[in-house]
């Protein structure tokens, strides 16, 4: 009989779920906002992951959660923390030394990770929701567009716009100056991701290959044309982004990462 | 291995200190002796920055009260976020020295934890206010706050920031300062300064902070019988009692403790398998918190640059005034990043440290051995691994806790991964 490992990610903003097999193949996923109700958000993930996979009735061999809300998943063996996983999910997909950079809703983390996943050394961002997916959220806002929309106007824009990134409030006004003064909304929406990526630049050195992960560059793809041009680099996204961090999770659970798990948690 | 849940995470166990009913004894006499001299005029009132000449002060017969200590109750207590925006609205910004800010601004207000734990009526009136600028220059600004509310004198000593090799001139200049504060300090007492009695609180503060560095070195064991967060709590007489006899008969108490506990092999942490090392200011409104948060991961804070920075070496009672100077110069949050650097890696031998976290404190920049690149040249040239979390000394507005458990959790996640578990550098 086939066995599954499950990997759940309660992030700030969404919860995402994936269940995979002995050869970390995702054969089952999910993803739906988190609320106020995390171990119901956990659950309700997890369920909807194993009824995609086909696996109602089985329960994996090891969950693993990982997020913001890992401490409040009763139905898991063990935690990790999103660093360790979003490492590992991109490892998974580029097996070399990397710069992972993931954008969540309320935070980013840039991870060096050697050849086989393992941390070897991150970085969180400053306490400012400026450079995460809450600040685009809010820009959205005082643009009056839908979130789901300056991704398409930032691909159309022609000037390149410098926005400040220091502080959400404050770009949140500097916009508002930028739309009195006849900026187009596209110019404005790219200005907002290039804000994104200088915040970003700051937070260390950018080393061997760059994964950009997390819900922000799944949901905003032309982030990665921003940073690219903003920075000179090349970037890598791999096609699960929004799941990365579940991966990471579910290959713990798998326990691919060997010589580092001796032998499997389980809940006391 | 890292538990799960937080039903799992009460289980772990930061061993208590027995010696902690007598520290609480010692410092309740203390503050009961500036109270009854404050409200019975028994003695003159000296208020002294915490690393102020505090052994002339002793000397010329003073009470001597330390407002960064109360800073550190208000922050304690968690009422420094009360306090600070009383501060601010007054003209202090935010953005400066959170006790400073928590201290007047409980003084507007005219509150103070002293009231409940040791019965003053007030923070203690001063005869005068004497600071040192060796650790920072707000003291001399939060002094002359308090000098013009209770128009009473403000002195200082203004000493060179951020010294090299420590030089005759750096010497000589504070030797010169305090010669001159001696004169205005007798005028105030009407007394004039007996130097036998200099020599003697130069020597129970030497011996005080000897007992002191070598309480904190019993950390270098393994286990670690002591921790960072035990040296928060017991500094307390190295702190706001150096010259007393008091101070130096409780730490051979609890270095007693703690020899027993190196002889038994007992942690201050259950079940230690890695060793950190702090770096910067401690945050007081979650000492607990993050006490409880190491040992979950059964991680020893064995050693830190804030507790070790009151273990004065240089005090000699045959040469008190230019050992004083010589003491309050040499500080580390004195010197420059090269010599602070030099001395992390020194620590981490010394203790067998496996990281570092630095403590990035919004509003202590002087403590906050972040901003010039040394946690990079750490890691990068010297292979320490360290973690820099962001927060504050008193303003836990200041602190986000999911990201600093998710940032000591991935810390530790990493040493893991790095096969450090249990190993030195």
């Amino acid at each position: 009989m086939s066995k599954y490992y499950a990997g759940v990610d309660v992030g700030s903003w969404n919860t995402k779920a994936v269940i995979v097999d002995k050869n970390l193949n995702i054969v089952g996923k999910s993803v739906l906002r988190t609320g106020a109700d995390i171990p119901g958000a956990a659950k309700k993930s997890f369920d909807e992951a194993l009824k995609a996979a086909k696996l109602r009735k089985n329960r994996p061999e090891c969950i693993v959660a990982t997020g913001f809300g890992r401490a409040k998943v009763a139905f898991v063996d063990t935690t990790r923390t999103e660093i360790t996983c979003h490492g590992l999910g991109a490892n998974s997909f580029y097996p070399a030394s990397l710069t992972v950079i993931d954008i969540g809703g309320q935070d980013t983390k840039m991870i060096h990770v050697d050849d086989a996943g393992r941390n070897l050394h991150f970085a969180l961002n400053r306490k400012c929701a400026a450079g995460t997916g809450a600040f685009l959220e809010e820009m959205a806002l005082r643009l009056d567009v839908k979130l789901d929309e300056l991704d398409g106007l930032a691909s159309k824009a022609r000037k390149r716009l410098k926005l400040g990134s220091f502080c959400t409030v404050f770009t949140g006004t500097e916009i508002l100056k930028l739309v009195q003064d006849g900026e187009k909304v596209e110019d404005i929406a790219r200005g907002l991701y290039a804000s994104i990526v200088m915040r970003v630049s700051e937070m260390g050195h950018l080393e061997g290959s760059i994964v950009i992960t997390g819900g922000v560059i799944a949901h905003n793809p032309v982030l990665k044309e921003v940073f690219e041009e903003e920075l000179k680099v090349m970037c890598l996204v791999p096609p699960e982004a929004e799941f990365m961090g579940a991966l990471g999770a579910a290959r713990v659970a798998l326990g691919l990462d060997k010589g580092v798990e001796k032998k499997k948690e389980k809940k006391k | 291995m890292i538990p799960v849940t937080a039903a799992v995470a009460q289980r772990h166990l930061v061993r208590p200190l027995k010696s902690v009913e007598l520290f609480k004894q010692v410092i309740t006499r203390n503050y009961h002796s500036i109270r009854d001299a404050a409200e019975g005029g028994r003695a003159r009132i000296a208020w002294c920055s915490s690393l102020g000449p505090a052994e002339l002060l002793r000397a010329l017969g003073f009470r001597v009260y330390f407002p960064e200590n109360h800073g550190a109750i208000l922050g304690s207590f968690r009422a420094s976020e009360e306090f600070i925006p009383v501060a601010t609205a007054h003209g202090f910004s935010p953005d400066i020295c959170s006790y400073l800010t928590s201290d007047i601004g409980a003084f507007l207000r005219k509150e103070t934890p002293l009231r409940t734990l040791y019965g003053f009526r007030g923070v203690p009136k001063p005869d005068v206010l004497v600071y040192n600028t060796n650790q920072c220059r707000e003291v001399a600004e939060w002094f002359s706050f308090f000098g013009r509310e209770f128009k009473v004198p403000v002195l200082g000593i203004n000493t060179p920031h951020h010294v090299p090799e420590i030089t005759v001139a750096h010497i000589s200049s504070v030797v010169d300062q305090i010669n001159a504060l001696i004169p205005q300090l007798e005028k105030i007492v009407g007394t004039r300064l007996d130097m036998n009695e200099l020599k003697k609180a130069v020597k129970l503060s030497h011996d005080a902070c000897m007992e002191w560095k070598g309480i904190l070195g019993t950390a270098a064991h393994k286990p670690s019988p002591f921790n960072f967060f035990d040296g928060l709590i017991h500094m307390g007489p190295v702190v706001i009692m150096r010259g007393m006899q008091d101070a130096v008969d409780y730490y051979k108490v609890l270095r007693k403790e703690l020899d027993e506990r190196v002889r038994d092999g007992i942690g201050a942490v259950e079940d230690e398998k890695f060793r950190l090392y702090w770096d910067g200011m401690p945050m007081w409104g979650r000492i607990r918190a993050h006490s409880n948060l190491f040992a979950r991961f059964k991680a020893g804070v064995v050693a830190s640059t804030y507790c070790n920075t009151w273990a004065l070496d240089k005090l000699d009672e045959n040469d008190p005034i230019r050992s004083m100077a010589e003491a309050y110069t040499s500080l580390f949050i004195n010197r420059t990043e090269g010599i602070k650097e030099q001395y992390l890696i020194d620590m981490a031998k010394e203790f067998s440290i496996d990281g570092i976290i630095f403590h990035d404190s919004k509003t202590c920049p002087y403590n906050s051995n972040t901003r010039f690149g040394m946690p990079m040249r750490l890691e990068k040239w010297f292979h320490v691994p360290n973690l820099v979390v962001q927060g504050d000394v008193c303003n836990m507005r200041l602190v986000s806790d999911p990201q600093f458990e998710t940032g000591i959790e991935a810390f530790i996640e990493r040493l893991m991964l790095k096969g450090v578990e249990g190993g030195a550098l």
